[in-house]
């Protein structure tokens, strides 16, 4: 069996002030990404989703805090890092794209200036190297006439390209882990499949693996092998993509499923009424009591 | 809603000259403007004069409490004018747009052009001296800060579902400002309102200095200063109560005005966390 | 009455927008809604489907009242909505209704849910307290929520309730046409598919007629009885919902379809139609394919919209 890139063991956090949790957020969270592979988080807002990302980054600002668990990347706990420590490996060897890259861009810098800098941080590289190297990472996320875009302030672009300034900043080291926080829910559909299809391409080409976080579950089979469903900070089921479409065991994965309108059913089987949620959960304080890991298939992860 | 240090003080400074204006009549131990006896004059602070006489034999204690109401009448009359009428045209310009809005945009830049005092200078040239026309002159100074921060809440509110929905349902135009834009803007109105209380008590002093203001012998702290201007070698307390009483009432309208901006904007409430 | 309930013809708008840069070029004129007509029936929910920029949400502020329209009319049962003989605001309300895509923006955080609900009919004429207080009761039970609620405040409830009273809100006064905004995009997806029922319910409940601007076409294709495709200010396709979702036409609809990720799938079954749809008219192609953007500063080059099927119409260059 393969050694896991990430194992996320039993991980919690909360809400801490004076070191009391007053709030629990995660209640234990443990999953497993091998290396390369497409691991999807879905679930609803407050599920959990994205404050995991954030804690794996290293970026969980106050007053959260982690109360208990593991980030093992590569055998070691990120957990125990220094802070420069994990300044290092951010962007270099773990890399994050967000919902909307506006928010993440420099405007006042060109986006060949911001993607050159990751070579000169990460990897020491000189400024004209850096620049070319740029240039290079522009045209393999399919940005047409690089050498002229990389001129461009983000605020010249639009979202699709703008995401796509992201994603070559974040495999401009060639990471190990990409980190996807909801990273086409801002964008059109017709974009969104581009943007989805070149991240799939690309960590496929060079062997990243993806943690994808996302309320859509279409999105998410899309891209991953692998899906762990969120509920109220617990991961609730877990299982490969297909399966856990084709046979999902837990009630709660069962209702999300049935609430949406999937697109063909109608011309098939006539308009069924959606799945509420809530009439077939009677009490969904109990949903996280248990829980349906699927165990992976023991020559590890191709699905 | 929490509310700092910042606030109480200030609520406590503005609460004492509200105690002070209204309840001079009974704790004041003299008449400010009769109980004058040359007898008495410029004798230092003492168990009979808190705060010492002036040069006519007045005590400044009573005068210095009645002086409150003064400062509050025109603090608080001449910030309801200018919240009226910075409202009423930032408002309507924002909603409205148009030629409306370029003509109040052109009429709020010339008023922050010209310095507030010269303009009320002008204006009490024109309506002669006494408390009506302060009210009046400080009352169409300050309306421009007001008008402007009204129009921007008007931009973003104007955009809200909560207002289009009301227009759909077939709102006029004046009630959608009223029940729809204006209580939403008021946090912020409300702080420049008492922000603004502390400028026009402190532009009464000046123009009461320059003897625009109130007319002796009615005691307005800044005409107190007139009257000290030349015993402030022999009797330095004529000059220095009614300073400090200019001094604290102005910080207690910041301090307040400054508590409720953090409380309401909900921005700087996270950052106090 | 025969006829259609809601009528759009040849509806243009045009903002004025000014020139960037240094050399800003001056005014110019951003065509965002390019001659759409289409007709609305009683009781049948028609979507409008397309992405940013293609000037669906502005054909619906225009039929709401919300963006007066640079040409074209907008007629209710026969009468003009917009231009000179348009009806005032009070009397429009009670023919148009509009339920908002943010349930945290639609709501006024001052007024309590009663308010919200009681201040539309008072203007409407209604008089009576203990009327408006049952029909305020009534509503409120229609769209799944309890009377005991109407004291509270926005901030009290979740993005789901408060899109029930969004919704309460544009039925409150009986409207025939209620335009849905992206109606359940902003929430979560177990509450998007109770918002989606409610919807469907009181549509068959009051024999409503919705017109629903979406991008999501899944939802569109669970709710609609006809779809129209716009793309850049101009419909590119207008049918029955199984017209556009087992036979598109128009090769823009074709990628908005195939762009769906789909659960179940990957995206590389999602393979995209290209044969052309039997029954298109030989010798005329598509003006756009949707591959690359127009200029919106311009006017479309010529072209119409050619039905080939019955109800099933698409937009083709014009014929020699």
């Amino acid at each position: 069996m393969t050694e896991a890139l990430l194992d996320v063991r039993d991980l919690r956090l909360g809400v801490v002030q004076k070191r009391a949790t007053l709030h629990a957020i995660l209640k234990g969270v443990s999953f497993q990404i091998l290396p390369g592979e497409a691991y999807g988080l879905v679930g609803e807002s407050g599920s959990g989703k994205s404050v995991t990302s954030l804690a794996i980054m290293g970026l969980l600002g106050k007053p959260l805090s982690v109360t208990g668990g593991a980030l093992l990347f590569k055998g070691q706990n990120l957990l125990d890092l220094s802070k420069r420590e994990m300044r290092r490996l951010r962007g270099n060897r773990i890399a994050m794209i967000f919902q909307e890259p506006m928010t993440a861009l420099n405007p006042l810098a060109t986006v060949g200036r911001q993607i050159a800098e990751m070579y000169m941080l990460h990897q020491g590289k000189g400024r004209q190297e850096a620049q070319e190297l740029a240039i290079e990472a522009l045209a393999s996320v399919r940005v047409p006439n690089p050498d002229r875009r990389a001129k461009d302030y983000p605020h010249q672009m639009s979202g699709g390209l703008r995401q796509r300034v992201m994603i070559a900043m974040a495999l401009a080291c060639d990471p190990d882990l990409l980190i996807a926080d909801e990273p086409t829910t801002a964008l059109d559909v017709t974009v969104q499949a581009e943007v989805l299809r070149l991240i799939k391409d690309l960590c496929a080409e060079r062997g990243t693996a993806v943690l994808f976080i996302s309320h859509d579950l279409g999105v998410i089979a899309s891209i991953c092998q692998r899906v762990g469903v969120m509920y109220a900070g617990c991961l609730v089921e877990e299982n490969e993509t297909k399966a856990l479409f084709q046979d999902p065991r837990h009630e709660y994965t069962r209702g999300l499923l049935g609430a949406l309108p999937q697109l063909g059913s109608r011309s098939q089987n006539g308009r069924r009424r959606l799945v509420d949620i809530d009439s077939i959960i009677a009490d969904r304080s109990k949903l996280t009591e248990t829980s349906f890991i699927v165990p992976r298939r023991p020559q590890g992860g191709q699905a | 809603m929490r509310l700092g240090f910042n606030f109480w003080l200030g609520a406590l400074l503005t609460l004492l000259v509200v105690l002070a204006g209204v309840l001079a009549p009974w704790i004041a131990p003299f008449d400010p403007v009769f109980d004058a006896d040359l007898m008495n004059s410029e004798l230092p602070p003492d168990s009979t004069f808190w705060f010492g006489t002036d040069g006519q034999g007045r005590d400044v204690f009573t005068r210095i409490l009645y002086g409150a109401q003064i400062s509050l009448t025109v603090g608080i009359v001449s910030q309801v004018i200018n919240s009226l009428i910075g409202v009423t045209l930032g408002m309507t310009a924002a909603y409205w747009g148009g030629w409306w809005d370029d003509l109040v945009n052109g009429l709020t830049n010339v008023m922050l052009a010209i310095p507030s005092l010269i303009f009320a200078l002008g204006v009490m040239a024109v309506l002669g001296p006494g408390l009506p026309s302060l009210l009046i002159a400080l009352g169409l100074t300050n309306w421009s800060w007001t008008c402007r921060i009204a129009r921007s809440s008007t931009l973003s509110l104007k955009s809200q579902g909560y207002v289009q929905a009301a227009q759909t349902l077939g709102y006029g135009d004046l009630r959608i400002m009223f029940t729809q834009i204006l209580p939403n803007m008021m946090g912020p109105i409300l702080v420049m309102a008492t922000l603004g209380m502390g400028s026009a008590v402190l532009s009464e002093a000046a123009l009461s200095f320059l003897g625009l203001g109130i007319q002796p012998p009615f005691p307005s702290w800044g005409a107190m200063l007139t009257d000290a201007r030349q015993l402030i070698q022999l009797a330095p307390w004529v000059a220095i109560f009614p300073g400090l009483a200019i001094f604290l009432s102005v910080l207690g309208f910041n301090l307040l005005g400054d508590g409720l901006r953090d409380s309401l904007d909900p921005h700087m409430r996270t950052r106090n966390i | 009455m025969s006829g259609p309930l809601l009528r759009v013809d040849d509806l243009h708008v045009r903002f004025p927008v000014s020139g960037a840069g240094l050399l800003g070029s001056g005014r110019r004129m951003l065509h965002a809604v390019n001659g759409v007509s289409f007709e609305l029936a009683k009781g049948e929910c028609l979507s409008i489907v397309g992405e940013s920029g293609c000037g669906k949400s502005t054909t619906a502020l225009s039929i709401v009242g919300l963006q007066e329209p640079t040409k074209g009319t907008i007629r209710y049962r026969d009468q003009p909505l917009n231009g000179a003989d348009a009806p005032s605001r009070l009397q429009r309300a009670k023919a148009v209704q509009m339920v908002f895509q943010d349930p945290y923006a639609s709501l006024n955080p001052r007024q309590s849910i009663h308010t919200s609900l009681a201040a539309p009919l008072r203007l409407h004429g209604v008089t009576s307290a203990s009327e408006i207080s049952d029909r305020v009761e009534v509503m409120l039970n229609s769209v799944g929520l309890t009377p005991d609620q109407a004291k509270r405040y926005p901030h009290e409830f979740s993005g789901g309730q408060r899109q029930r009273i969004g919704i309460a809100r544009a039925l409150i006064l009986e409207p025939e046409v209620v335009v849905l905004d992206e109606p359940v995009s902003a929430l979560d997806v177990s509450i998007r598919a109770q918002i989606i029922n409610l919807l469907l319910d009181l549509q068959e409940k009051f024999s409503l007629s919705y017109l629903m601007i979406s991008h999501d076409l899944s939802v569109v294709e669970h709710m609609s009885d006809r779809v129209l495709v716009m793309y850049f200010g101009q419909i590119v396709e207008e049918g029955g919902w199984q017209d556009i979702f087992e036979a598109p036409a128009h090769p823009y609809t074709r990628r908005l379809i195939a762009a769906i990720p789909k659960p179940g799938f990957s995206s590389d079954e999602m393979a995209q139609k290209t044969d052309p749809t039997p029954g298109l008219p030989s010798g005329r192609g598509f003006v756009s394919d949707g591959s690359n953007a127009p200029d919106v500063f311009v006017a479309p080059a010529p072209s119409e919209l050619v039905e080939f099927a019955p109800g099933h119409r698409v937009r083709l260059s014009p014929a020699d």
